[in-house]
This record gives C-alpha cells, sequence and structure tokens, in this order.
C-alpha cells in the first residue's frame, strides 16, 4: 500500500511519457519488496522500541524533578543526533564547495573542511537550542504559535541581510536536521512530557518540537553565511 | 553509491549511535533504573535499524536511479521540443511539473518519519485525526510544493519572495485554525523531508537548474526542500479547518431536524 504509489509514477512515466522500457525490472520489484518489508520492520520496531524509551525517558526525567537535567537532555539529543546527519553531512559539503568557488574561502580542502565543519557544528547547535526552548514551552504551556511566528519574523529578518548564495541553501537545511530516528524520539520526548505535566494537552502542546527543529537552523545557517561572507 | 547490505547498516548504526550512547548514559548514570521490558525495546531498536536499512536498499535499488535519469531526460532539450510549446516559455516544461507533483506525493505516503507522526497524532487524539488521512493531507502539499518549486526553478524568480508569502499565509490560517491542529501541522512541515524525498528532490532541483539556460545550479538549484517543509504546514491546517467545518455543518444540520 505504502509503496504502490511510488511504483505507478515511475511506470507512467517511464512506460507513457518517456516511452523507454523498463531497466532493470527485476532491480525494481526486488526494490519494491525491501521498501515493504523495511517500512513493516520499521513501524513495528516504533511501537515496542523508539516510542517506549523515548516516552519512559520524559517520564522518568520529568519524576526527577530537575529542570537542569532535563534541558541537558534535551539539548545532547538535539544536538547529537544532528551532528551526525548524514543529509546535513551532504548539505555542509556542497555549501562549502560552493563558497570556495565563488572565492569566499581559500580553495584547498582543509579550509573547505573546516567550513563544513563549522557549518554542521552551528546547525547542531541551534537544534539543540531549539529541542532546550521546545521543551521549555511545554513545561511552561506557552502557545507553539509564539515560537513559531517569532522564528518566521528572525527567518524573514535575516534574509534581508545574509548573502544571497547562503540563502537556497540556508532553507533548505531547515529541512534536513530531522532523522528518521530522531524524529520519532523528539515525538515521543514531547508527547510524553505534556501527558505527565498536569494542565498540558499532549495533542495541543506535545508537538511542535520539531517544527522549532526546522526552523532555527534556517536562522543559524543565514548568521554562519554573514559571519563568513 | 554503495548498495551493499553491510555497507547500509553501517550507516544506519552510524546514525543510530549518538542517540544510542546518549539514551545510554542517561539510562545508566542519571536515572540509574533499568526501562521497563528491555528485551522488547532492545527487539524494537533492532527492528528499526534493519527496517530503515532494507527500506533505503529498496529505494536505492528501485526507484533513486530512475528518478534521478527521469529528471534528467524529462528537461532534456530534445524532450522539451516535443511539447508543442517554445522552449523559453515555461510551458513547455508541464511534464515535470506533473512529475514533481506525483513524485512528491508517492514518496511523501512511504516517508518513515510521517508514518511515525501520523501514528501517534492518531494514538493520542482518540482516532480524532486519521492516520492515513494525515498522510495524505500532508503529501498533497509537498507534491503541490514540489510543482511550485519546479516552476520557480524554471522561471527563475526568487525564493525568498515564495517563503515569506507562504509564512503569512500560515500566520493567517494559524490565526482562524482549530488549536488542537496548530503543533502537528507545524510538525508535518519538518518530518516530510527525510529519507525518500531529499534525495529525489535535490536530484530534480540541481538536475532543472543546470540544465535550463540562464539558471545558476548554487543559486537556483536549493529551496525545493524548503518548499516541502512549508506546504505541509498549510495543508494540515487547512484539513483541521475543513474537520471544523464538516462538525459544524453536520451540527447546524441536527439543529433543523
Amino acid at each position: 500500500m505504502d509503496v504502490l504509489p511510488i511504483i505507478l509514477v515511475v511506470a507512467f512515466f517511464q512506460l507513457v511519457v518517456l516511452k523507454q522500457p523498463f531497466p532493470n525490472l527485476e532491480n525494481v520489484l526486488i526494490g519494491g519488496l525491501l521498501v515493504i518489508v523495511g517500512l513493516m520492520l520499521f513501524v513495528e520496531g516504533l511501537e515496542i522500541g523508539l516510542f517506549p524509551i523515548g516516552e519512559s525517558m520524559a517520564d522518568a526525567l520529568a519524576r526527577k524533578g530537575s529542570l537542569y537535567l532535563l534541558l541537558t537532555f534535551a539539548f545532547a539529543l538535539g544536538f547529537s543526533t544532528t551532528i551526525a546527519e548524514p543529509a546535513l553531512i551532504a548539505v555542509a559539503n556542497k555549501a562549502a564547495e560552493i563558497s570556495s568557488a565563488a572565492g569566499t574561502i581559500p580553495n584547498n580542502p582543509e579550509a573547505i573542511a573546516d567550513y563544513a565543519f563549522g557549518l554542521r557544528i552551528s546547525v547542531a547547535l541551534s537544534v539543540g537550542f531549539s529541542i532546550v526552548i521546545g521543551v521549555f514551552r511545554i513545561l511552561k504551556g506557552w502557545p507553539i504559535y509564539i515560537l513559531i511566528i517569532g522564528g518566521y519574523i528572525m527567518v524573514m529578518v535575516m534574509t534581508i541581510f545574509a548573502p544571497k548564495e547562503i540563502i537556497g541553501l540556508a532553507y533548505d537545511a531547515g529541512g534536513v536536521t530531522t532523522s528518521t530516528i530522531t524524529v520519532p524520539l523528539v515525538t515521543a520526548l514531547g508527547v510524553g512530557l505534556a501527558s505527565i505535566i498536569k494542565g498540558r494537552n499532549p495533542l495541543v502542546d506535545g508537538f511542535g518540537l520539531i517544527a522549532f527543529a526546522s526552523l532555527m537552523p534556517m536562522v543559524f545557517v543565514m548568521a554562519y553565511g554573514m559571519l563568513i561572507y | 553509491m554503495d548498495t551493499g547490505f553491510f555497507y547500509v547498516l553501517f550507516q544506519t548504526l552510524l546514525d543510530v549511535a549518538p542517540v544510542v550512547i546518549l539514551f545510554g548514559f542517561f539510562q545508566i548514570f542519571i536515572i540509574k533504573k533499568s526501562i521497563p521490558n528491555p528485551k522488547k525495546v532492545l527487539l524494537g531498536i533492532i527492528f528499526v535499524i534493519i527496517g530503515l536499512t532494507l527500506f533505503l536498499i529498496g529505494l536505492e535499488m528501485a526507484l533513486f536511479p530512475i528518478g534521478d535519469i527521469m529528471a534528467e531526460q524529462l528537461s532534456s532539450p530534445s524532450f522539451i521540443k516535443n511539447s508543442g510549446f517554445s522552449p523559453e516559455s515555461w510551458k513547455a516544461y508541464y511534464w515535470v511539473y506533473i512529475f514533481a507533483f506525483s513524485i512528491g506525493f508517492a514518496t511523501t505516503i512511504a516517508e518513515p518519519s510521517l508514518i511515525a507522526v501520523a501514528f501517534k497524532a492518531n494514538q493520542i487524539s482518540g482516532g480524532k485525526i486519521g492516520e492515513k488521512s494525515l498522510r495524505i493531507t500532508v503529501a498533497f502539499g509537498v507534491a503541490l510544493s514540489l510543482a511550485v518549486g519546479t516552476f520557480r526553478i524554471i522561471t527563475g524568480t526568487p525564493l525568498y519572495m515564495y517563503i515569506l508569502v507562504g509564512y503569512v499565509i500560515v500566520i493567517i490560517q494559524t490565526i482562524f485554525a482549530p488549536k488542537h491542529i496548530i503543533a502537528l501541522a507545524y510538525d508535518s512541515g519538518g518530518v516530510t523531508t527525510s529519507t525518500v524525498t531529499v534525495p529525489i528532490v535535490a536530484a530534480l532541483g540541481l538536475g532543472l537548474a543546470s540544465v535550463i539556460p540562464g539558471r545558476n545550479p548554487a543559486l537556483d538549484g536549493f529551496g525545493l526542500i524548503a518548499f516541502a517543509s512549508l506546504f505541509p504546514i498549510i495543508a494540515v491546517l487547512g484539513y483541521g479547518q475543513f474537520l471544523e467545518i464538516i462538525i459544524w455543518f453536520t451540527k447546524n444540520k441536527k439543529h433543523e431536524v
């Protein structure tokens, strides 16, 4: 069911629009089968593994009653999952190439690696920071739209001042930071916290951590661009 | 990219390692209590790792090579010539928009992160928010965003204009949308763009920008992912408003009877 649309789209464009034979039909069929089995295992694993540990951690930390510990955990979760994120590494390397081609950083491998690493650190810091703010919001019960609209305003203001070359990249950086492992854990953390704390509604207050974590990297990457260019 | 099982497994393990270390550290040194059902949880984590590995290998075999080639072929000058429009016109690229729309929809339906969030949303809303309908709504948002995004690359209009207008729409919708859908809608923007969608979308954007005359891949190739994180928010907020209207409508009807 989940993979059917992909197969239909690919088949339609290949056979009807481009009028070309299917390359490696067996590869496509085996691949489709692997995707289906993989998704089934993933969903099963979510239910019995990732969601329970995320929620039990939220529960245990809330019961400990130490705000400091909870926020440390929140920061570490955001930072550690982002710094190793493959999509981010790819985007950072791409950005480094572009800037060295534009002549803003010296065109040698060392400078490029430094730049890419700096970019990854700033994005990871921004995600850690946004999970901290997001958890704090759940504790305080602030409405999510205040953070999001505040974030939008920051993005708009930064867009005016940031160098043109970095804008598209910065906007994309927001989307790539939240990986398939991070999303279930962060969701479980938020929903878990909102279910334990009195007066919070899991639906209204529990979600929103991911949203903020995809917004802040845009601001940080544009800031990084302004520093470098 | 290498598609060997152990290579992909290793990559997935690298992705999971920081999380396992962090949770292990907090569990052992701070919480100092064992988790309930440790065996079951461990099994679950193994399922997630193997599931993602198979999923990625499958995509790499079935979708990515064809997706890349298709993006290239659909925007190639010889294909565009047959469209009946002049190659300078944005209309000549209509198959590209249709392709972007359909591939955006199809890949989002299979996006594991979105499945996770939809599952949780369905669970805690007591079934009020349907898992399938949320996923279809978000997929529709991504589909639309890619169609508009490719249009932007082809016409070369500035990215920030679209994003700013999108933000304004989101802000206006936030004022009117039911409160319980807002946080979920914002999150839907972040989850759409991970494992499946990003590689295809990046190939499409950079491919288009390098084929179309006058476009610079560095300036125009990016931005599709940003679109794909914005439109789902609008779609889900709209879905919430739609549900609200339906409820209001049925209530009014009952009063009449």
